[in-house]
């Protein structure tokens, strides 16, 4: 998986390339060791509670932040020495707020499109065409409006349609659906899928909603603390997840927990169950990759602590206070 | 080449920027009434020198503060312009987009230099019409024109560099108030509204020392007959001094700019900006 990519051996053919990437202010280290890679085509989620590091690597990524150590690759250039050429094939997605409010929204597309003309390749035009790519964001009737008097979700597809109108060969996007209603996210959630089908963009979106990175990351990253503590797809954390399971038991009117770290927990119960007639109220319950991040967003609130250090629970027996053990709802 | 192609791609982008930013600021009402304000104020002090003369001669005292306005103009159009745009653009996240397009920084650089010199060529123009009430005091020929388009340029050469670094400097967009309060202070001491030469010695000094006494005289030296040179500091129009001075002007803020403005930038992140938003939403400024 991601443990061998490097900017150094493979870092011409995977699109982004990061290894052993480090950040620190003052004495505080906000990435200690991130390494990690993507493909072309592939959209990659950098999940994580607040604080975890997602903004810092992200910026890193896009070139607008000096790294403290660590290789970083995009598109074969080191992000910190790329040129105008370099960034003329980044899409950065950023949240508008009242920048360019006077501004019409076919006006704006067409005087950022302008910069990208000179770049266009063979088999690469270069831009978008303008009215085409509103038409894809879906405000061809707001074309002419001002932009300040678009609503929030208009605005973050008119940000989205600014980010790939130089068709980007990689986007960043960063906390894209912070502040969204339901119906707002489904929709830029649509969008996210068009534009990595249409145009096999490799997508890198930040997100600390899990729900979110399953919906559109083909690949989800767990940031903790600037660690990466999980690396896989959807698929393959679900199980490693899962793979825990919680057993609790009434006996001598008491609650038991334990925790089986991985494997089958029909054993443990079988065993159980033999060993003490008395049990009642037996309960045995898998984790969920759900679970697990949840608990982990918690502990990232409540103060510092490792999730990889809690992710690998060793068997421990509670007594009477279920709910210590117990994975969070 | 193709480094090439993809600059000029930039500038001509940029002049497209300056004129839709152009035309926004001419159709917005609070930058209009901004534009009316030097011949607004220029009307009230002709109400108020009303009669007067320049101390020791005949000339209507009216007549001379014109020329000085439409310096003012000038080096306040320039000086306060770019500064208090630049610390809100980089707030609002029009810097970031700069920085996050091919080029973006040549574009908006130079988007920014033709709408500040359309607006405050807009304000020039603007003190035409109470102008004419005075007309007849003043010299105007061939040599008026060609002396005040080039201290226009000149003028905008030497602020729009330095109050670029000035915006750079700036924390907050709220803090452009300072700068402007600063700049009106500089007023007093330029010889605007009321000769330098009747000022204290040392204040005389302090307001040679800006471009505003320097534009003044300038656009006076433009303007007014040869005969006025004479109530001046050193009874001349010290045409080489002026643009001595504010050519030095335009080479430290053409230094520092790029540089400052760089800087800034490098430092711009979406992290920076989404803070900015918070505090303003927040705090309110």
């Amino acid at each position: 998986m991601s443990a061998q990519a490097g900017p150094g051996s493979v870092g011409n053919r995977m699109t982004l390339a990061v290894r052993d990437l480090r950040m620190r202010y003052g004495d505080t280290d906000v990435l200690s060791g991130v390494t990690f890679s993507a493909q072309r085509g592939e959209v990659l989620g950098l999940l994580g509670p607040n604080g975890a590091g997602k903004t810092t690597t992200i910026e890193i990524l896009e070139g607008f932040r000096k790294r403290s150590a660590g290789e970083v690759s995009v598109l074969g250039v080191d992000p910190a020495r790329g040129d105008e050429a370099w960034r003329s094939r980044i899409g950065v997605v950023l949240q508008s707020w009242r920048d360019h409010g006077q501004w019409r929204v076919r006006e704006l597309l067409g005087y950022l499109a302008r910069f990208y003309v000179p770049f266009s390749a063979p088999g690469m035009p270069r831009p978008w065409c303008v009215d085409e790519l509103i038409e894809v964001i879906g405000l061809s009737e707001l074309a002419n409006a001002r932009i300040m008097t678009l609503s929030g979700g208009q605005r973050r597809r008119l940000d989205v349609a600014i980010a790939i109108v130089g068709r980007p060969e990689v986007v960043f996007l960063d906390e894209p659906t912070a502040g969204f209603d339901p119906h707002a996210r489904r929709e830029f959630h649509g969008l996210m899928h068009q534009l990595s089908d249409l145009e096999n963009t490799t997508i890198l979106i930040t997100t600390h909603d899990l729900d979110e990175a399953e919906k559109v990351a083909d690949r989800i990253i767990v940031l903790d603390e600037g660690r990466i503590v999980a690396d896989g797809t959807v698929e393959h954390l679900a199980r490693q997840f899962a793979a825990g399971a919680e057993v609790r038991w009434t006996s001598g009117g008491r609650r038991h927990v334990h925790a089986v770290r991985s494997g089958d927990p029909t054993g443990f119960v079988r065993g159980l169950l033999a060993k003490d007639e008395d049990i009642t109220d037996l309960e045995v319950r898998r984790a969920s990759l759900e679970d697990t991040y949840m608990a982990l967003v918690q502990r990232a609130e409540a103060g510092p602590s490792r999730f990889a250090r809690q992710a690998d629970t060793e068997q421990r027996e509670g007594t009477g206070d279920a709910s210590e053990a117990q994975a969070s709802p | 080449m193709k480094a090439f192609d993809a600059r000029m791609a930039a500038v001509l982008a940029g002049l497209f920027r300056g004129w839709i930013e152009t035309r926004h600021t001419l159709t917005d009402t609070v930058s209009v009434i901004g534009y009316f304000a030097s011949p607004v104020i220029f009307v009230i002090v002709l109400l108020f020198m009303r009669g007067m003369t320049v101390p020791g001669t005949e000339f209507a005292l009216g007549a001379m503060v014109l020329p000085s306005l439409v310096g003012m103009s000038i080096a306040f159009g320039g000086l306060t312009g770019a500064a208090g745009t630049i610390a809100a653009d980089r707030e609002d996240g029009t810097l970031l987009r700069a920085k996050a397009t091919p080029n973006g920084m040549v574009g908006y650089l130079v988007g920014k230099i033709v709408m500040f010199a359309a607006t405050a060529l807009v304000s020039v123009v603007l003190l035409v019409i109470p102008a004419l009430t005075v007309a007849g005091e003043l010299q105007l020929g061939p040599r008026t024109w060609l002396l005040l388009a080039l201290v226009f340029i000149v003028g905008m050469v030497s602020t729009v560099p330095i109050s670029v670094v000035l915006g750079s400097l700036i924390k907050s967009a709220a803090q452009t108030a300072l700068l402007f309060l600063a700049s009106i202070l500089l007023i007093v001491p330029s010889g605007i509204f009321y000769p330098i030469t009747a000022m204290p010695v040392w204040l005389q000094y302090l307001g040679q020392a800006f471009p505003f006494y320097w534009l003044g005289l300038g656009a006076r030296s433009a303007m007014l007959p040869e005969a006025m040179a004479a109530i001046e500091i050193g009874g001349s129009w010290r045409t080489f001094e002026m643009f001595l001075v504010l050519g030095v002007w335009a080479v430290i803020g053409m230094a520092l700019a790029p540089r400052v403005l760089r800087r800034m930038a490098r430092r711009q992140s979406g992290a920076t900006v989404a803070a900015a938003r918070e505090r303003i939403m927040s705090k309110g400024y």
